[in-house]
């Protein structure tokens, strides 16, 4: 039973990862039609700022330097995803091949100008020493940190519902993601809420990159890589521009890939891609996806 | 008068040319019937007017240029929208629709205005758009272009797919509405065009073949010849 909740709660822990990571992504895409390959750099952008604070902060990391790094972390993330989106995306709506071009340019250039500053090795992330406690859960001991990252997804969740269900812009989005030509025709200006979905989508990702980095052991500019790409499986299983279906794919396939590896080394990728491949053939909009029009 | 003025209007979509050159006046305080076959471009028309699709000529809004500006901008500037098919947000409720396209500060007369046309509505406002049925989705459509200050309102075949009872309350509703509002009409309902256009115009193969009085409609022969459908006597 022990070993059940340890796998169980460190999977719902890695979950959170993955859906700091897709939440940006699935609303990016959803409302704006963009497969945002750059996402990665804005959770390598975030890690690296929020390395940059905490080793700055002090030579002990406190809980509020952490959290500090982490929010720090996400700005910055969320101010270069609106730099993007600002200077290059705005010239290529509707031009969905080159924002992948774009986009996956940015990624290989964030990541370039990384590794030639800092190296491609792990650097470690400077962490509050509670980190490295655990906690008694039924029995099994939860490393601490993974707490930390439960409490930042269901918060972020919780930002999000706030978001998109009690503020004009939150309206704007939810429309925009059904019918972004309409919402143009009630006299808005969509792209307003492309730019606001594409700073949310970075922050998110950028606290995602801070806590990518204490679980990963540092902070390093190839940190992004499966994460995104676990990202988009993320959206794709919960639909496209939904963030609960996001939530709710990303502590499925959190959950599955640890059970799985525990009982064969290796096969959690597996099953996921198995997972992937069945709800494409049974639900291809995704669990909580609309069918479009 | 004239709230709009379209001249010498070429569009082409995806390298076919669909407005060979379209001139047309609207009237102020009048609804103008936009006639035509299927596919002659009435549909392409008014979503060019609303900046949907790129095109050249010219496109004016009470004297002012409106051809190249961001629909948001157009709908800014007054022009009301009611497109084919609805076009309502479906995930949201009627409420949610209704507020997302209410543009002013205070809207409460704008409300108590919709609500008076359609109180289905207010008892409805809580209920997913999605789950209305098409009549009631119209006045969804139909109640959010009242919602701001028009200087013209393009409505795009209101009764297309409705039931003959609601194709009445539908007709009922645009009559009330077009005696404060500039409209712009494209209908397939010939019963319902007669009862409310002072002003006509016929499209052929992308560009206006008739511009004139609504008094040709009931003339058979003209009907069957300019629109391909009989009905000049209803």
């Amino acid at each position: 039973m022990d070993t059940f909740i340890l796998i169980g709660i460190t999977g719902i822990g890695l979950g959170a990862l993955y859906f700091l990571v897709a939440s940006g992504l699935s609303l990016i895409y959803g409302l704006m039609g963009v497969l945002n390959f750059a996402h990665g750099s804005f959770l390598t952008v975030g890690a690296f700022v929020g390395y940059w604070i905490a080793t700055k902060l002090g030579p002990e990391t406190s809980m509020v330097d952490f959290v500090i790094a982490m929010i720090v972390g996400g700005l910055a993330a969320g101010l270069f995803a609106l730099l993007i989106e600002q200077h290059l995306n705005t010239r290529l709506y509707d031009r969905h091949i080159d924002q992948a071009l774009v986009t996956v340019g940015v990624s290989l250039v964030v990541g370039a100008v990384l590794a030639g500053w800092f190296g491609n090795d792990l650097i470690m992330f400077p962490t509050p020493m509670w980190f490295l406690t655990a906690i008694n859960v039924g029995g099994a001991m939860i490393p601490a940190d993974r707490v930390v990252y439960i409490a930042t997804a269901v918060l972020l969740l919780i930002g999000n519902w706030i978001l998109l269900k009690y503020t004009r812009i939150g309206l704007i989005i939810r429309a925009g993601v059904e019918n972004r030509n309409m919402v143009n025709a009630l006299g808005i200006n969509v792209r307003r809420a492309f730019s606001t979905v594409f700073f949310l989508g970075g922050f998110a990702a950028g606290v995602g990159g801070v806590l990518v980095s204490v679980y990963s052991n540092g902070v390093s500019p190839l940190i992004a890589g499966s994460y995104l790409i676990y990202g988009f499986i993320v959206v794709v299983i919960g639909g496209m521009g939904s963030v609960p279906g996001s939530f709710l794919a990303a502590m499925m396939i959190g959950v599955i890939r640890q059970f799985a590896n525990y009982y064969v080394t290796g096969l959690g990728d597996f099953v996921v891609v198995i997972l992937l491949a069945g709800v494409l053939l049974i639900r291809p909009q995704g669990l909580l996806g609309k069918v479009r029009a | 008068m004239n709230a709009l003025s379209v001249k010498d209007l070429q569009v082409k979509i995806n390298e076919s040319h669909i407005l060979h050159g379209v001139t047309f006046e609207v009237p102020t305080n009048k609804v103008t019937a936009l006639l035509g076959r299927n596919g002659v471009g009435k549909s392409t028309t008014l979503r060019t007017i609303m900046g949907f699709y790129e095109g050249t000529g010219s496109i004016e809004l009470n004297g002012k240029q409106i051809l190249g500006m961001q629909t948001h901008k157009i709908v800014q500037s007054g022009v009301a929208f009611v497109p084919e098919d609805r076009e309502v947000f479906a995930t949201l409720t009627v409420k949610e629709n209704l507020s997302l396209a209410a543009r002013g500060k205070n809207n409460d007369e704008a409300y108590k205005v919709v609500y008076d046309l359609f109180p289905e509505l207010d008892t409805r406002a809580a209920q997913q758009a999605g789950s209305l049925s098409g009549g009631q989705q119209q006045m969804v459509a139909i109640a959010r272009s009242l919602l701001n200050k028009n200087e013209i309102l393009l409505v795009d075949e209101p009764t297309k797919g409705l039931a003959p009872k609601l194709v009445t309350e539908v007709a009922d509703v645009l009559a009330k509405v077009s005696q404060s509002t500039t409209m712009l009409l494209v209908e397939q309902n010939l019963a319902l065009v007669k009862r409310v256009a002072q002003h006509v115009i016929v499209m052929d193969q992308g560009r206006v073949v008739y511009q004139g009085g609504p008094e040709n409609l009931h003339d058979e022969s003209w009907v069957h010849q300019m629109l391909g459908v009989s009905g000049g006597h209803k």
